[in-house]
């Protein structure tokens, strides 16, 4: 069975592009099934941390003498207890120093301290027996202003990458990088209109359901085990391992089912503080975050600062684009700003573009992966601007978009030519679209933007055992945010020729499978179905074997159709089909155990691109608007779950939704998160949003089996840019500070008036 | 289209802004390289500024595909051949 990823395009599918039930469905709803804070274990205790009231301060000393002396406290850990083993890796080092605070608290619950106790209440009390003796220093939350000279400097080790010459004075602005190509002075100089402006966004979290949660248990022999709710429990083993000085042999992981992640539990938050407080209290631990926590002390993404200009001829053509985009990434480096600055221009066909990003280090909690990260801000300052010159220019924004969309052949604005890709296909779509030519009503707007997102593939390793009843057990090591355990079920029951309901699917700990790159990138269906695909062609050409032997034949003379071997042709012999199910059956006396296995770096994963049509309508009096239509077109390559595909475009709009019109960090004068909790930060509830339509468009991708193309991020890129040109055009004033709160709208028709 | 390509051949190489300054101030750079473990291990001898860069990690597309730790790859003649930051998902 040759080990062929190019897909078939004329392939009819029995099983892949149908809409079965979710395996993981009756545990979901039910209560039966285990998330991070589920697990138990004997002995178990529970495991608090103390956290920094300061944005920025220095540790002149922790005293947790007396916390120690409470009845009930079994284990205390403070920076002295985590010793460096980054051997000089700054991104290690920085994951330990995040862990637990050393010199100085970072940010406003920076972890400082942690106790393990047989109770949450002794847990709680002895949190307030730590003595920290902090020096408060000056702090910095706002992007622009950590760029002035006169901003306090957070690390004084911190000089500004990709200048030259190179700094001799610490800055806050850890990296400087540029893409582009042409020359966009001599465009702009050709341009017969220009638009610049600047946008602002602010600071959004993930805002998954379930908080995050481990149970650690390490043994006196040093051997640990972890069940803790992430994206990537291998990545979790590794980084624990490396931040505790550990063999990674002796970590196992599991990971527990997982109440939303969007890429914020793609990082190491608290995991090696439960591992340390279980190993120094020989007890297993227990550390559930509370929604507090989890708002100050894990990533939400970066708030930004953008400068777009663009220019174009009378005839609707742009011949120059330039953005400068800074994005802070909390108290650590990032490179979000890259990211920005790489997919800002993305979806056009530039000849002169140059993209400028900014990397800036603030008092806030690290800035972590959400959706297409740094996308959707740089896509909102794009899209409002190109909706803008589109007017400007007297053209409907969707035909200015297709006359300068990218196609193959372009020269994308961050580097490589792009092969076959889907913008066109999606403009086209909207465009012939009813949503595109529905009548608006009074103070209503109608916007649209597109968006673009790389995907990737990674690290996979997946394997397919053949039970004795001739179902299916499949392993895989990429945790299930999506419905991706029905999807890898589908693939796995199309190649093997078998029902879908004969095929389970587990994510399997770190110690049964090879590694496995984290569930991010939207590459799951993509690389660990690929993975799926060719496990079952690896378990197929044993089966084939095992039949071969079964009739006495040569393997080569057997073949493989629909679930059943059969001979090759009339010279293999008169054999009647033998199934998967007899196969398996009679296992024990052909060989043993029939298993498939792949493990591979899975390259070719395809860029994405998507176009969101959005009708809203403004309250003049408030301010608040309420979105009433929302269409969501984007390429799948192929749909192997449609349900899955329509609930991952829809579940990125109402991100965006919350994101554009509500959500926000707001930071006090003292550096303190002000709105720590779902009351007051608000994230988009059912009666918030319409029933969001969705296109899927399939373009196959030539790098899969089966043409998949990852779908989980590129939906969140669009709506945030959308949503704004469809707010501008109902109030009639350009809005470019997300999110448009009614306050902010409110404004800006005062400002108006 | 990727495939083999003979020993020796000289792989003109893009970088992105920020690697500049680390290859004296230079857009585009050429070594002899088969592979992008030969890319790497040439571009870190002939510009040693790009040295820390490529530890850290760096993608790069060849022909418009991106290749994040697939250093097998071969780089077939004549193929456009980017340096790019390494791509973070959420």
């Amino acid at each position: 069975m040759p080990l062929d990823v190019k897909p078939d395009l004329k392939r009819e599918f029995d099983v892949v592009g149908t809409r079965p039930l979710r395996p993981d469905g009756i545990d979901k709803v039910t209560g039966r099934a285990r998330f991070g804070a589920d697990a138990t274990a004997p002995g178990m205790l529970v495991g608090r941390i103390l956290r920094s009231p300061h944005a920025h301060a220095r540790i002149r000393g922790i005293d947790t003498s007396k916390a120690e002396q409470l009845a009930g406290v079994k284990a205390i850990i403070t920076r002295d207890d985590l010793p460096d083993h980054s051997n000089g890796d700054r991104a290690t080092y920085d994951i330990l120093y995040n862990c637990m605070a050393r010199e100085k608290a970072l940010y406003e619950g920076h972890a400082v301290a942690a106790v393990a106790a047989v109770s949450a209440a002794v847990a709680r009390q002895a949190l307030k027996l730590i003595e920290v003796d902090y020096e408060v220093l000056p702090h910095v939350t706002d992007v622009d202003a950590a760029m002035k000279p006169d901003a306090p400097v957070i690390h004084d080790d911190i000089f500004t990458e990709g200048v030259e010459p190179k700094p001799d004075k610490p800055s806050n602005v850890a990296r400087r990088s540029e893409f582009g190509h042409g020359d966009v002075e001599a465009g702009f100089r050709e341009a017969d209109v220009v638009i610049s402006r600047s946008y602002k966004t602010e600071a959004t979290h993930q805002g998954y359901i379930e908080p995050h949660a481990c149970l650690a248990s390490v043994s006196p022999d040093g051997s640990g085990e972890l069940w803790v709710c992430t994206q990537g429990h291998f990545m979790i083993r590794n980084v624990s391992s490396q931040v505790l000085g550990m063999e990674i042999s002796r970590l196992r992981v599991t990971a527990s089912e997982i109440g939303g992640g969007f890429g914020g539990k793609t990082h190491v938050w608290m995991e090696p503080i439960a591992l340390a407080l279980s190993r120094k209290a020989n007890r297993p631990v227990k550390v559930v975050m509370s929604r507090d926590e989890v708002f100050k002390a894990t990533g939400p993404t970066s708030s930004t600062s953008i400068d777009v200009k663009i220019g174009a001829k009378k005839d609707g053509t742009i011949v120059a684009a330039e953005a400068i985009l800074r994005y802070q990434g909390g108290a650590f480096i990032g490179s979000w700003a890259d990211l920005g600055a790489m997919t800002a221009f993305a979806c056009y066909d530039l000849r002169n573009v140059r993209t400028v990003g900014y990397d800036v280090i603030v008092n806030r909690p690290k800035t972590a992966a959400y959706r297409a990260p740094s996308a959707p801000m740089a896509a909102f300052a794009v899209e409002s601007t190109v909706d803008e010159l589109a007017h400007k220019l007297g053209l409907e924004p969707i035909d200015f978009r297709i006359r300068n969309a990218a196609r193959e052949g372009t020269r994308s604005s961050y580097g490589p030519t792009y092969g076959p890709i889907g913008i066109g296909a999606t403009l086209s779509a909207a465009k012939n679209h009813p949503h595109m030519s529905a009548p608006l009503g009074n103070n209503q707007g109608r916007g649209m933007a597109c968006g673009f997102w790389f995907n990737f593939g990674g690290q996979t390793c997946t394997s397919l055992n053949i039970n004795l009843d001739g179902t299916i057990a499949l392993s895989v090591g990429t945790p299930d945010i999506g419905g991706s355990r029905a999807s890898m079920c589908l693939m796995a029951a199309e190649e093997l020729g078998i029902p879908y309901e004969k095929v389970r699917c587990v994510v399997a700990d770190t110690s049964s499978l090879g590694y496995n790159d984290v569930t991010d990138g939207s590459r799951v269906t993509f690389s660990s179905g690929m993975a799926t695909i060719l496990a079952a062609r690896d378990a197929i050409k044993k089966l084939c074997g095992r039949a071969a032997q079964m009739w006495g034949i040569s393997e080569e003379a057997v073949i493989w159709e629909k679930g059943y071997a059969k001979p090759a042709g009339p010279n293999a012999g008169e054999f009647p089909p033998l199934s998967l199910k007899e196969i398996a059956a009679a296992a024990a006396t052909t060989g043993g155990p029939i298993a498939g296995h792949h493990e591979f770096n899975a390259d070719g994963a395809g860029v994405s691109f998507a176009t969101h049509i959005v009708d809203v309508e403004v309250d003049r009096e408030t301010g608040a608007t309420r979105i009433l239509r929302y269409t969501v077109l984007q390429d799948a390559g192929k749909a192997v779950h449609p349900a899955y595909v329509e609930g991952q475009f829809q579940g990125g709009a109402a991100q965006g939704i919350g994101w554009a019109l509500n959500e926000e960090y707001v930071y006090g004068e003292d550096g303190r998160l002000q709105n720590a909790g779902f009351l007051d930060y608000r994230i988009p509830v059912c009666s918030d949003l319409p029933m969001i339509d969705t296109v899927i468009l399939e373009i196959p991708n030539p790098k899969h089996p089966y043409g998949v193309r990852g779908v989980g991020e590129t939906s969140i890129v669009p709506p945030l840019a959308a949503i704004a040109n469809a707010v501008s055009n109902a109030v009639g004033v350009r809005m470019t500070h997300i999110p448009m709160s009614p306050p902010r709208i409110l404004k800006a028709l005062e400002g108006r008036s | 289209m990727i495939g083999t390509k003979p020993q020796g051949e000289r792989v003109r190489v893009t970088l992105w802004g920020s690697l500049r300054s680390a290859a004296e101030g230079r857009d585009t750079v050429e070594v002899e390289a088969a592979t992008i473990r030969e890319l790497f291990s040439r571009l870190g001898k002939s510009y040693p500024g790009l040295k820390p860069f490529i530890d850290r990690g760096i993608a790069v597309s060849i022909n418009g595909q991106i290749f994040r730790d697939s250093w097998s790859q071969s780089i077939p003649k004549g193929a456009e051949v980017y340096l790019l930051p390494r791509i973070a998902g959420g």
